[in-house]
């Protein structure tokens, strides 16, 4: 094969990415703690950079790269867009947070860069080996990044857990690729897809090993019964990266479900649905029970994380087009609301005290009318209320369900989302109708400001107006 | 009809428009935020004025029509458009809203500026409710109606306010996510989210019911209905004076609209099959409701009760229509009673808005809703002993105003279809009267009650205003109903003539 730079065009935006982290981690070295912001402003260009380098990438044709292992398609150019928007409000949020702490340090914006760019080749990967690639990248950046704080107990215990039982999943999911490799002979997932739609693979030996990669998938998304780390590790890692962790590896996961599942084993469809029907059910109803009992922000924001996971699974479940770009939908709302949602956790942390509990919320409305009313946003988005955004999020993947006459699921989502309307309102209750315990003005920097108010009023804006990014989520599928 | 200039649209974004300036002025000067908002409340009011006198009464179809793409891959359009029933209802929306602007005026101290805005934003969203043509941009509508409510009743409301509001919330969503369900399903089998489709959508008899429960989940919750009523006195009781209007006067009125545009014309051989649990559910509201109406302590209380009571009428008249229908004898008695059940929710948008400003003006003065606390009131405020004792009798159904036209008409229809409906519902006449009037017994006349009472001073010309206002409003339909029976006379007789024909 002709091998010459212009044949690397699709890849530019993960070169880009991976030069300037490199270029982020130099410079770093050579700056004091005063002149840290320089870091900082890098890291957000970076990501503007590249978001630049990934519309420029774009197009309606979908591209093979590099033996087969590197795909561009429109799903990626969205998905990338939306996972470089979210990480940007991620470092925003992030700033103010670690200098209370005294932990403003480079390390946190060259981790997040690289694990940006571990998801970016999860999203454009085209073969299991890329898959993995990916993956291991991006965890291996958040465990460091879990454990970054290095004087705090909770985050040492939290990146260990994280580290035990992501390396198990991990190898659950080798574990899976190997079985489906050696069913079929191939690496590249379209050539396992057509093996399998030949039907000369071994059937036995396939199902054994999609349930092996499912079980990869549903951890990393964080479903139920493979959600034993979600509470802990959101709990123990310092905020600012809960609020990493929590938003952009979501729409990441979606990828990897989409290429795995989709791309690669889309011919198990009626073998994985059911897998999935149970992880969905399960992750709803324990997610939006178990949040109600929380009083720690982060662990209650962490249980809803479950519970939204379920919902995504509902897209994929359906098996269709409409299904995918659904739940598509769903995970970058889900992100962007989520990288919201725990940025209002780390504006509220000051002084070096972690505010955690649901308790810190009361009288925000009294402290600060305007961050009361974008969290308020955020959390009828989670909740799932009109005209916010996650309704139609809801909406969408409930009617990709209905479609597959599984009408009976579509019930069983909106009773446990009435279930999971509850805490969310104990939310609101506490920022509205509470007193204030303490009388400590809000001070936060101009650009955080700026950051929540844009994803607060997104909330709104695609609740209003949601046909253009459904829109670009259906073309992504060929619709 | 089609008017030159978005009509409908002004109506349901001028006030969301104003409700977002009046939250940005913020509270450092409260009088900006309360001229504000009652400059954008009147304003809405006027706009809304040509829908009546450019309504053409003479047709049932759709006026007003606007209709633009919103979300083009689910078929959801931004629809809107009105007919007879759904225009004296907005009306009634824009004009109750300036009330509670100024009934809210001094009473609220505690950042006004987010108090008067989340009414004027909750006025755009419930006249967008009655204005939605689509399915979809109704229950977004619907929806977003929960939010500045939950908001009003948790902040401003009493000390239990935050119990109230939390079930009310989860009560009325319970309700809606699974009409929501219902919805995707028609969506699927008719591939339009217009409610005039779902209209003539065929659906099975099984379907017909499960759509019909769901709608009835809904819509129950909203009116709301014996046995899912008891949200509604806590949120009552709670709710600050201004929460408890818009409560009871129209977002009660949001559940009868439901199910005249959604349950009746989409299910109506479901309707046919169930039509005696309802009436059964509204007669248990209406004779055992009034009775625990004439238990209660807490004068709010006792008004949210005669509420459920009364709005036990509004869906007696709807479903009494099908015993009628079944007899062959559409013309006269099924259309009464729809048009009672009409009749009645106006009607009891402007009495039981009255009552629950009277009992605002007392709470005002001597913070206390215990009937037990008052007594005598008429010697210090004679004024407003006048109007207290004038919306009481219309709330009992005093001939001459307008709780007397609907709770007849009702009463008149369910005759033709069974003398021991009649008879029941009748009793509401001596219950409701006796609950009423003895409270106003016990507050309004006797000795005076306590120093406090003998301290009280006499309505101010802002209250004076607001009550008299509903006054005119109470007596003019009362008196001459000709207007609001011939606006919705067409829309109603098309309705009765669609449920008619079955869809099996």
């Amino acid at each position: 094969m002709e091998y010459n730079l212009t044949t690397l065009q699709p890849v530019l935006p993960e070169i880009v990415l991976l030069c300037a982290a490199c270029l982020v981690l130099v410079v770093d070295l050579f700056l004091s703690d005063r002149t840290r912001l320089v870091t900082y402003g890098l890291s957000l260009a970076a990501l503007i950079v590249t978001v630049a380098a990934t519309q420029y990438a774009a197009g309606p044709v979908r591209e093979v790269i590099l033996d087969g292992s590197f795909v561009r398609d429109p799903m990626a150019d969205v998905l990338k867009t939306g996972l470089l928007l979210v990480s940007l409000f991620a470092f925003v949020y992030a700033k103010d947070y670690l200098r209370e702490l005294g932990a403003f340090r480079g390390e946190y914006y060259v981790l997040g860069l690289f694990a940006v760019l571990g998801m970016m080749i999860m999203i454009s990967a085209n073969s299991f080996l890329t898959v993995y690639l990916g993956l291991e990248l991006l965890a291996l950046c958040l465990y460091a990044l879990v454990a970054f704080h290095r004087d705090s107990k909770t985050g040492a215990e939290a990146a260990m857990k994280y580290f035990v039982l992501g390396a198990l999943a991990s190898g659950m999911l080798l574990y899976g690729i190997s079985m489906v490799y050696g069913a079929t002979g191939h690496l590249v997932l379209p050539e396992v897809a057509a093996v399998i739609a030949a039907g000369t693979a071994d059937q036995t030996v396939l199902v054994f090993g999609l349930v092996f990669i499912v079980i990869g998938i549903a951890f990393k998304f964080g479903a139920v019964p493979f959600h034993m780390w979600v509470p802990d590790v959101y709990h123990g890692a310092p905020t600012a990266v809960t609020l990493f962790l929590g938003s952009a590896p979501k729409i990441a996961a979606f990828a990897l479900a989409i290429r795995l599942l989709v791309d690669g084993l889309g011919g198990l469809l009626a073998q994985w649905q059911d897998m999935l029907i149970i992880l969905a059910v399960l992750s709803m109803a324990l997610g939006n029970v178990i949040a109600i009992a929380q009083t720690n922000l982060k662990r209650m924001l962490a249980y809803s994380t479950i519970s939204h996971v379920g919902f995504i699974f509902l897209g994929l479940i359906a098996g269709t087009d409409k299904g995918f770009s659904a739940a598509m939908f769903y995970a970058i709302v889900y992100a962007l609301t989520a990288a919201g949602g725990f940025g209002v956790v780390t504006m509220l942390s000051r002084n070096g005290l972690d505010a955690e509990n649901i308790d810190d919320l009361k009288g925000l409305n009294d402290r600060s009318p305007w961050l009361a009313f974008m969290m308020m946003l955020i959390l009828f988005s989670m909740a799932g209320v009109p005209p916010t955004v996650g309704f139609f999020a809801k909406l969408f993947v409930l009617d990709a369900v209905v479609s597959i006459d599984l009408v009976w699921l579509a019930v069983v989502a909106v009773f446990f989302s009435i279930i999971g309307a509850f805490y969310y309102l104990r939310a609101v209750k506490a920022m509205y109708f509470d007193k204030p315990l303490v009388d400590v003005p809000l001070v936060s920097s101009l650009d955080t400001q700026v950051a929540m108010s844009v994803n607060g009023l997104a909330m709104l804006a695609f609740g209003i107006f949601p046909a253009a990014l459904l829109g670009a989520c259906r073309a992504a599928f060929g619709g | 009809m089609t008017a030159d200039w978005p009509i409908l649209s002004a109506v349901i974004w001028l006030p969301i428009l104003g409700g977002a300036l009046v939250l940005a002025s913020g509270d450092k000067a409260p009088n900006v935020s309360r001229w504000l908002a009652l400059i954008f409340a009147v304003l809405t009011f006027l706009v809304s004025l040509p829908l009546y006198s450019g309504f053409d009464p003479t047709t049932a179809q759709m006026q007003f029509v606007e209709k633009a793409p919103w979300i083009p891959l689910f078929d959801v359009y931004y629809y809107l458009g009105i007919d007879g029933i759904s225009m004296p209802l907005i009306l009634l929306t824009t004009f109750i809203s300036i009330l509670v602007i100024i009934a809210g005026w001094e009473v609220i101290q505690y950042k006004p500026s987010q108090y008067m805005a989340a009414f004027l934003m909750m006025e755009g969203v419930m006249v967008g409710v009655f204005a939605a043509l689509d399915a979809m941009l109704f229950y977004v509508f619907w929806e977003a109606m929960l939010i500045p409510m939950f908001i009003i009743i948790g902040v401003w409301g009493g000390p239990n306010r935050v119990y109230a509001t939390i079930k009310f919330f989860l009560y009325t969503f319970l309700g809606s996510v699974f009409m929501l369900v219902a919805l995707i399903y028609m969506y699927f089998h008719s591939g339009s989210m217009e409610i005039l489709a779902f209209h003539d959508l065929k659906l099975n008899l099984t379907e017909q019911i499960l759509i019909f429960v769901a709608f009835l989940l809904a819509f129950a919750v909203k009116v709301p209905m014996w046995p899912v009523h008891t949200w509604l006195p806590d949120a009552h009781v709670e709710a600050p004076t201004g929460g408890s209007v818009i409560l009871a006067a129209i977002m009660l009125k949001i559940g009868g609209y439901g199910f005249l545009r959604f349950s009746l014309p989409i299910t109506p051989d479901a309707s046919s099959e169930l039509d005696w649990m309802i009436i059964g559910m509204s007669l248990i509201a209406v004779v055992y409701i009034g009775f625990v109406a004439l238990v209660q302590q807490d004068m709010k209380k006792l008004i949210a009760y005669s509420s459920i009571a009364h709005m036990g009428f509004v869906t007696l008249g709807f479903f009494i229509a099908f015993i009628i229908m079944a007899r062959n004898d559409v013309d006269s008695g099924a259309i009464l009673g729809l048009q009672g059940g009409m009749v009645q929710m106006v009607s009891h948008g402007f009495i039981s808005a009255a009552m629950f400003l009277c009992v605002g003006v007392l709470y005002d003065r001597l913070h206390s809703r215990q009937i037990d606390d008052y007594g005598g009131v008429v010697n210090v405020m004679p004024w407003f002993a006048a109007f207290m004792v004038f919306f009481a009798m219309a709330n009992a159904g005093l001939p001459g105003t307008s709780g007397f036209v609907g709770e007849f008409m009702v009463i008149l229809a369910s005759f033709r279809a069974d003398f021991w409906f009649a008879f029941l519902a009748a009793t509401t006449l001596i219950v409701g009267a006796a609950y009423t009037l003895w409270m106003v017994k016990r507050v309004v006349y006797g000795e005076v009650g306590s120093d406090k009472v003998a301290a009280l001073e006499d309505i101010n010309k802002r209250e004076a205003f607001v009550l008299t206002s509903l006054a005119v409003a109470v007596l003019v339909l009362g008196i001459w109903p000709a207007p609001l029976i011939e606006v919705m006379d067409v829309s109603i007789e098309n309705l009765v003539r669609h449920i008619a024909i079955t869809k099996l």
